[in-house]
């Protein structure tokens, strides 16, 4: 425009976005997963995978079908819903509960490999260890996730982890998963542009 | 989420749907090791009743109790109340000892209304004289949906004296919200004046039972008092249940997969055939497990979150 | 009224009060010399004399208006209103007299109690206050009070009322309307048929379906007006219907009168602004009985007000004590108050018609209740009882500045045109610059 403009406040940049796994690395990371569980549990034997809402759900389901596929075993696989475990529940508007499913053959001293998408301050473990306790007797558990970011607030780690991201806690990790966002992809969003 | 509930008229579909969903899930605890959750942990619920209602307190009492919330139960039998406290000065006195929410069943109708201006907590009208039984109707919601799949297009029948029933009133409201369509069916002199206009319009009125039942979905009978007999609503025991009462033969007029509800407690031989309460069609027993799983939901929806 | 002193030659008192271009029932402005108890001189540009001048710019002087129906609550209630305060109410509200209901406690059915309520009324001097006669024992509806011995007390009873209960047996009601024919008395009626209001609570209708309280139907009021029309025709006595309610009452009322029945009737100011869509936050100021009714009803009070079937505007003034109103609406005591509030619910309702206002609330009023000092415009030689409106203020109705003792308006938070600015009692000011003067 040929008219002098006043000076104006900067607009915003936009957070910077960068992908860190795409969809076919994110394909790769859940085969070395779905592998590494094979290795470590003696062939899945006696193992139940429960997913956490919303993302751990779908990833748990995917696992058991990669399982399945390079063993043909199948491990059943439920869902674990953690609301109303959560410790901030309370300092939020109410949240709707979700479904949690306990696969048929029980969760009593089976092998519990809890599923999430990102390890965080690992709050959301504690709740689902606590939510997992009232649902039975589990003779171990185990948690797999996509993603750890670091930033620990509680003493809990992965036993399986897909990719290590080392990340400033002004960041945040975005995972999408094709069954509830329709693509596959982890992007790290935020920080210094 | 609301902050209190007082009246079927406070939830929209969205809110009402939202209740049985959870109350879908919360019915899943009643089959575990634990039947505790942790959701209410340290909240304070008091169950104020001013009425004998030995299943409704004890239907909330467990729902609280199972979200791990703290109970204090308020009988206005020989407490301060019947000492002439108001209701003003118990709503302080909770208040003081930090009621969260307070479940209050009243023989006054709009009691919880004013007890909702003198709380800070949620208050839940688990009863309020012959106005509003929300949870009722809540838990009637479920019941329906539970067994039939589906609440929207269902034809319910509400039979008996609505005039002063509460469970009626709710199920109205609620009902023509989830899109149901209600009948209501008794001799007019129980039936209240401009019932569809003051509640939910396209509500019908039948006063011919045999005619409504054909085309019923659901029928759900209300208690109906003896002591109604005395005040001229009708004339005998037996000519009410001849006209409207649901015996083996008026059941038999009802589609195959039809449901018979009552809320309870019953009059056998008056409203209701022993016969009808104990078939099959019955869901009287399912409605009082309900109740528990659709308590707990609210509790959490009310109290859950942060206001 | 016996307390009337005055007398004299009013031109040779000591002038006492110059009101300066005030509009006389809104009139052109002029000014009024009110001297020894009664208006002395009306005219432009009167000289002071030494007379205190009040100004009367954008005022409007109507005569003192006057209450045919007030719950006083002494003796018995002292807690909710006592006579004293009742009458500083009245006079912020406009009034320089009104009538004190029965239902004390003991029960005003003796003429010892009437004129107990009478020289209380004296001594606070704010009003002239009328007591109402029981028509029955304690109200009780039985058998008939020493009606003779309340007219002939020194409270020189007229109007005999059981307000709060009707006198529901045809018989008595026959009787009672019939004995006062001897002194002139007037039978005031609470219209409402008791079987058809057990535990009633609020106006039968789509609100009181909704709200789950027991109705009270229309027809329950209506029917006992119909029945004491008929009466009062058949004895040829006069009758007075209280806080008539409905639209059918008005159409009962309509057909008496053309009939040639001696009988007149009030509307509250309540019954003319609200509707029982009110009810519906349980918050028992607005309990009342007879209940507050639909906006059809409202529409057919207002236009027989205007149209004169209904004769006059009483205030139904009921006090009651917080205790009594704040907790569950079916165990509240129902009334309202309305002394301070009636003059602008009925400029809102009317607008300023003010012949027709001071017809309603103070001419007729007066007639009915025989209280030949009051009710007349002010002019030369007229007992000078008279109150000075401004019409251009508005104020917001504040239950903790009412002067009643009791908190239950059912106004509060409406803003509401008109105030009463200055009352005058026989010369003398009750209220002036908006305040009571004791």
């Amino acid at each position: 425009m040929a008219y002098p403009q006043a000076a104006q406040p900067q607009p915003v940049s936009p957070p910077s976005v960068k992908v860190i796994l795409t969809s076919a690395e994110l394909a790769r990371v859940v085969d070395r997963i779905a592998h590494q569980i094979l290795e470590k549990t003696q062939g899945a034997a006696g193992t139940v995978l429960l997913g956490v809402p919303t993302r751990g759900a779908p990833l748990a389901r995917r696992l058991a079908a990669r399982i399945n596929a390079f063993e043909g075993i199948a491990v059943p696989v439920g869902v674990l819903d953690i609301t109303l475990y959560r410790d901030d529940l309370r300092r939020h508007a109410v949240r709707a509960i979700g479904p949690t499913q306990v696969p048929p053959e029980g969760i009593d001293g089976k092998r519990v490999i809890l599923v999430d998408d990102v390890l965080f301050s690992g709050r959301t473990v504690r709740a689902a260890l606590d939510a997992l306790s009232d649902l039975g007797r589990p003779s171990s558990v185990q948690l797999a996730v996509l993603v750890d970011r670091g930033h620990r607030e509680l003493p809990i780690r992965a036993d399986y982890v897909g990719k290590n991201i080392p990340t400033a806690l002004a960041e945040s990790v975005k995972v999408t998963l094709a069954e509830t966002d329709g693509t596959d992809e982890v992007k790290l969003i935020g920080g210094a542009a | 989420m609301l902050k209190h509930l007082l009246s079927g008229a406070d939830l929209d579909a969205a809110t009402a749907t939202l209740i049985l969903d959870t109350a879908a899930e919360m019915a899943t605890v009643a089959g575990r090791e634990v039947k505790k959750l942790p959701a209410l942990r340290g909240r304070t619920v008091v169950n104020l009743f001013y009425e004998d209602s030995t299943r409704t307190r004890i239907s909330f009492e467990a729902a609280a109790k199972r979200l791990s919330a703290d109970v204090i139960n308020f009988s206005a039998k020989g407490s301060s109340v019947s000492k002439g406290e108001s209701l003003k000065d118990t709503a302080l006195t909770l208040q003081a000892m930090g009621a969260d929410a307070v479940v209050i069943r009243h023989p006054a109708s709009g009691a919880p209304h004013r007890l909702a201006n003198w709380v800070e907590g949620s208050v839940l009208n688990a009863g309020d004289g012959t106005h509003e039984h929300p949870t009722q109707a809540l838990l009637d919601a479920y019941t329906m949906r539970a067994r039939l799949g589906r609440i929207a297009g269902l034809s319910v029948a509400v039979v008996g004296d609505v005039l002063h029933s509460r469970v009626a009133r709710s199920n109205v409201l609620l009902l023509a919200t989830l899109g149901a369509k209600v009948t209501l069916v008794g001799p007019p002199t129980l039936i209240p004046v401009d019932i569809g206009a003051a509640l939910a319009p396209g509500t019908e009125v039948s006063y011919d039972l045999d005619a409504v039942l054909p085309t019923s979905d659901v029928v759900m009978m209300l208690r109906v008092q003896r002591e109604r007999m005395a005040d001229s609503y009708f004339p005998s025991a037996r000519e009410y249940a001849r006209r409207y009462g649901l015996d083996g033969p008026r059941m038999a007029r009802l589609p195959d997969h039809a449901i018979v509800m009552h809320p309870g407690p019953m009059n056998r031989g008056m409203e209701i055939a022993p016969e009808v309460a104990d078939s099959p069609r019955s869901t009287i027993v399912e409605q009082v497990a309900n109740g528990v799983s659709v308590r707990m939901a609210v509790l959490y929806l009310l109290l859950g979150g942060m206001h | 009224m016996t307390e009337y002193t005055a007398g004299g030659d009013p031109g040779a008192a000591k002038p006492a009060y110059l009101i300066r271009g005030v509009r006389v029932v809104g009139a052109a402005p002029t000014d009024l010399l009110l001297a020894g108890g009664v208006v002395a001189e009306v005219g432009r540009d009167l000289a002071a004399r030494g007379a205190r001048v009040v100004d009367g710019d954008g005022l409007v002087a109507l005569p003192g208006l006057v209450d045919l129906h007030t719950h006083l609550r002494e003796p018995g209630r002292e807690d909710a209103e006592t006579v004293e305060s009742g009458s500083r109410a009245a006079a912020l509200g406009g009034y320089t007299a009104v009538c004190a209901m029965a239902n004390t406690s003991p029960v005003a059915d003796t003429a010892g109690v009437v004129e107990q309520v009478w020289r209380l009324g004296r001594e606070a001097g704010l009003v002239d206050v009328q007591p109402i006669g029981a028509v029955t024992v304690g109200l009780a509806g039985e058998r008939l009070a020493e009606l003779g011995a309340m007219a002939d007390s020194a409270a020189r009873v007229r109007i005999f009322s059981d307000d709060g209960h009707c006198v529901a047996d045809p018989k008595l009601m026959r009787r009672a309307l019939e004995y006062v024919k001897a002194f002139d008395g007037v039978i005031a009626q609470h219209a409402e048929e008791p079987r058809l209001t057990e535990g009633a609570q609020m106006h039968e209708g789509e609100v009181s379906t909704r709200l789950g309280l027991t109705g009270w139907p229309a027809v329950a009021e209506e029917a006992i007006i119909a029945r004491d029309v008929l009466l009062a025709e058949h004895v040829g006595s006069r009758l007075h219907v209280c806080h008539l309610s409905t639209a059918g009452s008005v159409e009962v009322l309509r057909h008496a009168k053309k009939r040639g029945v001696r009988v007149t009737a009030e509307v509250t100011p309540h019954h003319l602004l609200l509707t029982d869509e009110r009810a519906a936050s349980y918050d028992p100021v607005f309990k009342v009985n007879p209940p507050l009714r639909t906006s059809a009803d409202v529409s057919a009070l207002r236009e027989a007000l205007v149209e004169g079937i209904i004769d006059i505007v009483a205030t139904d003034h009921a006090p009651h004590a917080l205790e009594d109103k704040e907790c569950e609406w079916a165990y509240a005591r129902p009334g309202m108050l309305g002394l301070e509030t009636a003059l602008s619910v009925l400029l809102d309702v009317l607008g300023e018609r003010w012949d027709l206002i001071a017809e309603r609330m103070s001419r007729t009023p007066a007639r009915i209740a025989g209280l030949v000092e009051h009710g007349r415009n002010p002019a030369p030689g007229v007992p000078a009882n008279l109150t000075l409106v401004d019409p251009a203020a508005r104020r917001t109705v504040d239950p903790s500045e009412q002067a009643s003792r009791s908190r239950n308006t059912p106004y509060a938070g409406l803003t509401l045109p008109g105030r009463i600015v200055a009352t005058f009692l026989r010369g003398e000011p009750t209220v002036l610059d908006g305040k009571a003067v004791k």
